[in-house]
C-alpha cells in the first residue's frame, strides 16, 4: 500500500485504482493509491510515460472514473457522482490548465476566459469585470480581442491560466502546462502558477515530466507503474 | 447570446466547406421545390374546379361525341341549373410547336358558368355577337402579342382546314389557379362548318359541363343523367369536373409518382452529404469539446452545439433555396407555359423545402451530435484534429 497522507487535507485518495480492459486483458494503470492534497498545495505529480501521473490527475479533476476506491474533494466523494452532478462539481470546482492549452480557436481571448463563466448565474457587466481582471493578472490586459491563432504559445497558456482561475476554483490541474512551451516561457509561466499558490493560495496539482518544473512545486508526488513511489 | 454566436461562429470557422454544403442544400431545396411544382402543375386542371360543376361525356370513351339533344334532356333532370356544351379542337397557331388548348363552347351558358374567367361586359358582349369571335386568356394573348381585334388563324388537325378568328375578348383568371392560356370560340361556328364537310358529325358535343345547384348532390345528379340515357346509343358518364380532370392525370401517374419519388431522393442525398460533413466537423473538435466538457458543460449541451450548428446551415441553405425557386420557377413556367400554363410555387411546396431543410440539419446532426456527447472526456482530449 502507498501513504502519503497529510492533514486539513483537501483532496483524500483512498484506496485508488484504475484498470483498463483491453479484449480479454486486465491493465492495471493505478493500484491502491492513498494520497492527501492539503488546501494550498502546490503539487507536483512526476513519473516515467505510463506511471499512471495523467489518469490519477484525471481522476482528482473528475473527469475520469475510477475501478475502486474514493476520491474526497473537500468532503464530496467524486467516485459516486452522476455524469451531470460532476459536470457541475466540475464546473464549480476545478479549473484546468492542458499542455497544449485547448482554446477555442473561434473565440477572442476574452470569450475563452469567460467560458467558464456561462455556465454561472453571473451579469454580463460581472462577468466582463471578472474577466478583465483574470487577464490582467496574467499580464494580457491589452490583448483581449486577440484570437488563439495570434498569440504566442505563452500567451495561449497565459489565458488557459486566466480561464482556469476565472470561476475561483477550489483546484487548479495542470497536465504538463510547460510541456509545449520554450525554456524561457515556461520559467514565465511556473512563476504565474507559483505566484497563484502563493499570493492567492490556490491548491494546484501539476502532472510534469521536467524535474525543473516539479522543482518550483511546494511538493513532489512520484510514481512508478501505478504505484507511489515517493 | 453566447449559444447563437459560438455556433455561427463554428459554423462559419471553415468558409469553403460551409459554402460548398450550403450550396448543395439550395440546389437540393431549388430541385425539390421544382419537381414540386411541376407536380402541382398537372394537377393544376384538378385544382381549378368547381364542385357546382359536372362533366357528361360518352360513356365508351372521351372520342365518342355525345348528341346535341342531349342538352336539353340533361336540362331537365332535377338539380341542373344549367348545361352548356363544349368542344376540344385541337388546331395548330402557325406550327405544331405552338400548342395551347382550344374549345368550341356554347359561349353564354359556358361563361355563364365559369365565373372565374373575368371578362368585361363590352369584350363578352362583342364575342356572342360575333360568331367568328373568340376569347382567349390574358397569358396567350401576352405570349402571341393578340390585341383585341386580331385575326387568329389557326390550322384544325380533327377538323381540317384553317379557322380564322377575330379577337373579341382577353379573360384574366380570378385567382392564381385559373389558367389563362386557353382559347375559345363558337361552337355553332364549329357546327356549321362540320355540316358542310362532314354531315354526319354534326350536332354532336365532345362534353356537357353541367352546373348543378347543391355540390352535395353532385353524385345522386349524375346518376339520374346517367340513367336518363341508359340502354341508348350514347350512354353518359358523368362526373365531378375534379374527377374528370384527375382521369387524365391518372393517364400519366406513374410519371408523377417516378417525380415525387426523384424530389425525396435529391433530399436523401443531400442528407447523407450535410451528416458526412457534420460528422467530419464534429471529430475534427472532439478536443475542443471534451474541453468543454472538462469545463463543466454537460454532453446535452454539446450534443445541442452540434445540432444547432447542422440545423443553423440547413436553413440558411433552405431560406437561400426557397428565394431561388421563386424566379427559377418562374423562369422555367415561362418556358414551359405550353405545357404547363399554370406553375405556380405553392404555400404548401415553400412549407415542404423548408420541413425538408429542417429534417435535414436534424438528421445530419444525430449521428455526430450522440457520438460527441457519449465520447470520454479523456479520449476527447487526447484526439488530434
Amino acid at each position: 500500500m502507498n501513504d502519503v497522507p497529510s492533514t486539513a487535507a483537501l483532496v483524500e485518495i483512498r484506496h485508488l485504482s484504475k484498470s483498463y480492459v483491453r479484449g480479454d486483458q486486465i491493465i492495471p494503470v493505478l493500484v491502491d493509491i492513498n494520497l492527501d492534497v492539503a488546501a494550498g498545495d502546490f503539487v507536483a505529480l512526476m513519473g516515467p510515460s505510463g506511471s499512471g501521473k495523467s489518469t490519477l490527475l484525471n481522476l482528482v479533476a473528475g473527469i475520469d472514473k475510477p475501478t475502486t476506491g474514493q476520491i474526497l474533494v473537500a468532503g464530496v466523494d467524486i467516485a459516486q457522482l452522476s455524469e451531470g452532478e460532476l459536470a457541475a462539481w466540475r464546473a464549480a470546482h476545478v479549473g484546468f490548465i492542458f499542455q497544449f492549452y485547448n482554446l477555442m480557436p473561434v473565440l477572442t481571448a476574452f470569450q475563452n476566459v469567460e467560458l467558464p463563466l456561462q455556465l454561472t448565474g453571473l451579469s454580463r457587466r460581472e462577468r466582463h469585470e471578472r474577466v478583465e481582471n483574470a487577464l490582467a493578472l496574467v499580464s494580457l490586459a491589452d490583448r483581449m480581442e486577440h484570437y488563439p491563432n495570434e498569440l504566442s504559445g505563452g500567451q495561449q497558456q497565459r489565458v488557459a491560466i486566466a480561464r482556469a482561475l476565472i470561476a475561483d476554483p477550489t483546484l487548479i490541474v495542470a497536465d504538463e502546462p510547460t510541456g509545449d512551451l520554450d525554456r524561457t516561457t515556461a520559467g514565465e509561466i511556473l512563476d504565474l502558477l507559483g505566484a497563484l499558490n502563493q499570493e492567492l493560495g490556490k491548491t494546484i496539482v501539476m502532472v510534469t515530466h521536467d524535474p525543473k518544473a516539479a522543482s518550483r512545486a511546494g511538493r513532489l508526488i512520484e510514481l512508478e507503474k501505478g504505484v507511489l513511489v515517493g | 447570446m453566447f449559444v447563437p454566436f459560438l455556433v455561427f461562429r463554428n459554423a462559419f470557422r471553415h468558409k469553403l466547406r460551409t459554402t460548398l454544403t450550403m450550396v448543395g442544400i439550395v440546389v437540393a431545396i431549388v430541385a425539390f421545390g421544382l419537381l414540386r411544382t411541376i407536380v402541382d402543375a398537372w394537377y393544376a386542371g384538378a385544382e381549378a374546379t368547381s364542385s357546382a360543376r359536372l362533366i357528361s361525356r360518352n360513356a365508351i370513351s372521351l372520342v365518342f361525341p355525345l348528341p346535341l339533344n342531349y342538352a336539353q334532356k340533361i336540362r331537365q333532370v332535377p338539380g341542373v341549373t344549367g348545361v352548356a356544351a363544349a368542344n376540344w379542337f385541337g388546331g395548330e397557331y402557325i406550327n405544331s410547336s405552338n400548342f395551347f388548348p382550344q374549345f368550341a363552347i356554347d359561349p353564354g351558358p359556358y361563361l355563364d358558368m365559369y365565373p372565374e374567367y373575368k371578362l368585361s361586359e363590352a369584350e363578352r358582349k362583342a364575342f356572342l355577337l360575333d360568331r367568328q369571335g373568340a376569347v382567349v386568356g390574358r397569358k396567350l394573348a401576352e405570349r402571341y402579342g393578340w390585341k383585341i381585334g386580331d385575326t387568329i388563324p389557326l390550322r384544325g388537325t380533327i377538323y381540317p382546314g384553317t379557322w380564322t378568328f377575330t379577337l373579341r375578348g382577353i379573360y384574366d383568371g380570378a385567382d392564381a389557379k385559373v389558367d389563362e392560356s386557353q382559347f375559345f370560340f363558337h361552337w355553332a361556328l364549329l357546327n356549321e362548318r362540320i355540316k358542310r364537310i362532314y354531315p354526319r358529325r354534326a350536332d354532336s358535343v365532345g362534353i356537357y359541363v353541367v352546373e348543378i345547384r347543391e355540390p352535395g348532390q353532385a353524385a345522386e345528379i349524375s346518376q339520374r343523367i346517367d340513367a336518363t340515357f341508359k340502354n341508348s346509343l350514347g350512354e353518359t358518364l358523368t362526373e365531378t369536373e375534379k374527377a374528370f380532370q384527375l382521369g387524365f392525370v391518372a393517364m400519366t401517374e406513374a410519371i408523377l409518382v417516378a417525380v415525387q419519388a426523384v424530389s425525396f431522393v435529391i433530399i436523401v442525398i443531400i442528407m447523407a452529404v450535410m451528416a458526412n460533413t457534420m460528422a467530419m466537423t464534429a471529430r475534427e473538435r472532439y478536443s475542443e469539446y471534451a474541453t468543454m466538457k472538462a469545463i463543466g458543460f454537460s454532453n446535452g449541451f454539446v450534443a445541442m452545439l452540434i445540432f444547432a450548428e447542422s440545423i443553423a446551415i440547413a436553413l440558411i441553405g433552405g431560406v437561400l433555396g426557397v428565394a431561388l425557386t421563386y424566379p427559377i420557377a418562374s423562369a422555367f413556367g415561362n418556358s414551359l407555359s405550353s405545357l404547363f400554363p399554370i406553375f405556380n410555387v405553392s404555400q404548401e411546396t415553400v412549407l415542404m423545402q423548408m420541413g425538408c431543410a429542417l429534417v435535414v440539419g436534424v438528421v445530419a446532426a444525430l449521428i455526430p451530435a450522440w457520438r460527441a456527447a457519449k465520447v470520454r472526456i479523456v479520449d476527447g482530449l487526447r484526439a488530434v484534429a
